[in-house]
C-alpha cells in the first residue's frame, strides 16, 4: 500500500493504483487519474460509466465486469471500450476509486 | 523486457462446447484487461463462427471423463443435448453469455476474428458461411504475422 496526493488529499492506493479506502475519493479527482491511464478529458459519457460504477460498488461492494457495464449501464461494450480503450471496468474503477472488478466474464 | 502481456491470439480448434468456451473466456479475458486479443478459429472450432451451427453446439458426452457418465451412456442418443442444456442452465447462473452472444460480444471489444483458410476450404465454406463479426480467412502465415510480438493459446 502506498500514499498518494490528489486534490490536495492524501488517500492510499495499492500496489497497482486501486484505491483501498473508496470513501477517500471525491470526483475532483477523477480527471487526474484519467490522466495517469492516458485519457486527457473526461466526457459526459466517461462520468456516466464512473458514476455507474459508484452506484454499482456501493451497492454491491464490488465493481462490475465489462459484460455487465454493457448490459446495464446504458454504454455499450463497443463505446465502452472507445472511452476506455485499456480495459473498460478495469480503468473506470481505478478512475472512480474503487477496487479493480473480480470475474472472469 | 516487459513483464506484461501486450498481445495475445487464441486459436480454437475444437468444436464441442468444452472446446469452444475456454478460448472465448480467455480472448475476452484479455480484452479487458486491456490486452490486444485475436481469435483464429480452425478445423472443428469453425463450429462457433458457423451461422447454421453455432446455437447448436453440444457438450462432448463420449470419451469426456471429467462428465462422471458411463461412455456407453454418454452415447445414447438425447444424452448429448440433456448434458448440453443442463451445463448451458449452469453456466447461465453464473452469466456466461451464449456462444452466439459470446462472439458478438468479444468482436465488440474490438478483438479480431479470424476463420482459417485451410479448414474453410476443406469444408467447402465461404464468408457467407459465417456469422458477420468474422473479419476475413486468412492463411496459418498471415495468423503468424498477425499474432506477431504477442503469445499465442492454442485450444
Amino acid at each position: 500500500m502506498t500514499t498518494k496526493t490528489l486534490d490536495g488529499v492524501a488517500v492510499d492506493v495499492n500496489d497497482e493504483g486501486f484505491f483501498e479506502h473508496p470513501e477517500q475519493w471525491t470526483e475532483a479527482m477523477a480527471p487526474v487519474l484519467a490522466k495517469e491511464q492516458g485519457i486527457d478529458t473526461l466526457t459526459d459519457r466517461h462520468w456516466t460509466v464512473l458514476r455507474f460504477m459508484r452506484k454499482e460498488y456501493a451497492e454491491h461492494g464490488t465493481g462490475p465486469t465489462v459484460r455487465v457495464l454493457g448490459k446495464t449501464s446504458g454504454v455499450s461494450v463497443k463505446e465502452l471500450y472507445e472511452l476506455f480503450p485499456k480495459g473498460p471496468a478495469k480503468l473506470a474503477a481505478r478512475i472512480a476509486g474503487i477496487p479493480k472488478p473480480r470475474g472472469c466474464i | 523486457m516487459s513483464d506484461t502481456i501486450e498481445k495475445v491470439s487464441v486459436i480454437i480448434s475444437k468444436g464441442s462446447l468444452e472446446g469452444i468456451y475456454p478460448g472465448l473466456i480467455m480472448a475476452n479475458g484479455a480484452r479487458a484487461e486491456g490486452i490486444e486479443a485475436n481469435l483464429f478459429f480452425t478445423f472443428f472450432g469453425l463450429d462457433a463462427i458457423t451461422r447454421k451451427r453455432f446455437e447448436h453446439v453440444k457438450v462432448s458426452t463420449v470419451g469426456n471423463p471429467g462428465l462422471h457418465l458411463p461412455t456407453m451412456l454418454g452415447g445414447v442418443p438425447g444424452v448429448s443435448s440433456l448434458v448440453t442444456h443442463m451445463m448451458e442452465k449452469q453456466m447461465s447462473q453464473v452469466d456466461v453469455p451464449s456462444i452466439p452472444e459470446f462472439i458478438e460480444l468479444i468482436s465488440d471489444t474490438g478483438a479480431g476474428i479470424y476463420a482459417c483458410k485451410l479448414s474453410v476450404d476443406m469444408f467447402h465454406l465461404t464468408m457467407a458461411d459465417f456469422v458477420p463479426q468474422v473479419k476475413d480467412i486468412i492463411t496459418v502465415g498471415e495468423f503468424y504475422e498477425l499474432a506477431a510480438g504477442g503469445q499465442i493459446i492454442f485450444t
